[in-house]
């Protein structure tokens, strides 16, 4: 496990950089294939709506894998990371359009553990809404 | 219908082996759209420190959740699967899943809940290599939504 960033030069509240992740109807039948969650709620709006839900929405598993890239991507490494949660507060919504959703990822480093570890905390929102909470990845850095 | 407590510290027997294929897991990280070369590449992946290509830290739950589905489908428990959505995800990891790997999962009921008629099962997923050595563990919670309830 070798991250690229050394624990020396980071301190509580470093931002890692921002990403946005776009997320379309093929990416998640796609995902669906992939994970072998098939949930009807994920790729089939009369399903969706008749469960109460407004459309279509993506799996909660691929916003927590999109939103943990920002501390991948920046570790170098992700077998770097030692420890990751999430609550899925809300769902992300994806019309059936070519535009469908955006998960928008911004995470700090929130505290310096022993052993050269951090803990990062992510927010995750999908238009204007938290679509993560109690969102925290642990990473062993160099 | 509040559930049956008696089922907390319940432990369900270990899978079978599930192989991690190098092609499952480029086909994961395609399908979350992450160009990582650790995921695709041995090389790149050695050049980590790995033996071989390792996967997204969330791929595990993949295999954590078709072992979950044990115990959720227990009819014992009963709990409503239709009316189930997913709370909480957590893992915790002693190293990344890689190429190779032959994973056996346990999963054990941690917690049972009723909240506003909703049943919350918390799943604990014990994952293990094919010499016994530890890889993850997988907290899945698990609400299943009261009946009432019309809302996502």
């Amino acid at each position: 496990m070798t991250a690229t960033v050394a624990y020396q030069d980071v301190e509580v509240g470093t931002e890692l950089p921002p990403r946005v992740f776009p997320v379309t109807r093929a990416t998640l039948v796609q995902y669906a294939g992939a994970s072998g969650d098939f949930n009807p709620i994920h790729w089939n709006e009369k399903f969706a709506r008749e469960v109460g839900l407004t459309d279509v929405i993506a799996h909660g598993m691929f916003t927590m894998a999109s939103a943990v890239r920002v501390v991948t991507d920046w570790a170098g490494d992700p077998g770097a990371v030692v420890e990751y949660g999430v609550r899925f507060t809300k769902p992300v919504v994806v019309p059936n359009d070519d535009e469908g959703a955006r998960i928008e990822v911004t995470a700090k480093v929130a505290a310096l553990l022993d052993d050269n570890r951090v803990r990062v905390d992510l927010t995750a929102t999908s238009a204007g809404q938290k679509v993560l909470g109690m969102s925290r990845a642990v990473v062993r850095l160099a | 219908m509040a559930l049956d407590q008696s089922f907390v510290g319940r432990s369900y027997p270990p899978t079978a082996p599930y192989e991690v294929g190098r092609e499952k897991i480029r086909e994961f990280a395609d399908a979350i759209g992450d160009p990582q070369p650790a995921y695709r590449d041995p090389e790149a992946a050695k050049a980590l420190g790995h033996p071989d290509v390792i996967a997204p830290p969330t791929f595990a739950f993949t295999i954590t959740y078709k072992a979950a589905g044990v115990v959720v489908s227990d009819p014992e428990l009963g709990l409503d699967y239709s009316r189930v959505v997913h709370g909480d995800q957590k893992f915790a990891y002693t190293r990344p899943v890689r190429a190779g790997d032959r994973l056996t999962v346990t999963s054990t009921i941690e917690a049972i809940k009723s909240m506003a008629g909703n049943d919350i099962v918390d799943i604990r997923g014990e994952v293990h290599d094919e010499s016994g050595e530890h890889v993850v563990t997988a907290w899945t919670k698990l609400v299943a939504r009261g009946a009432a309830e019309g809302e996502a």
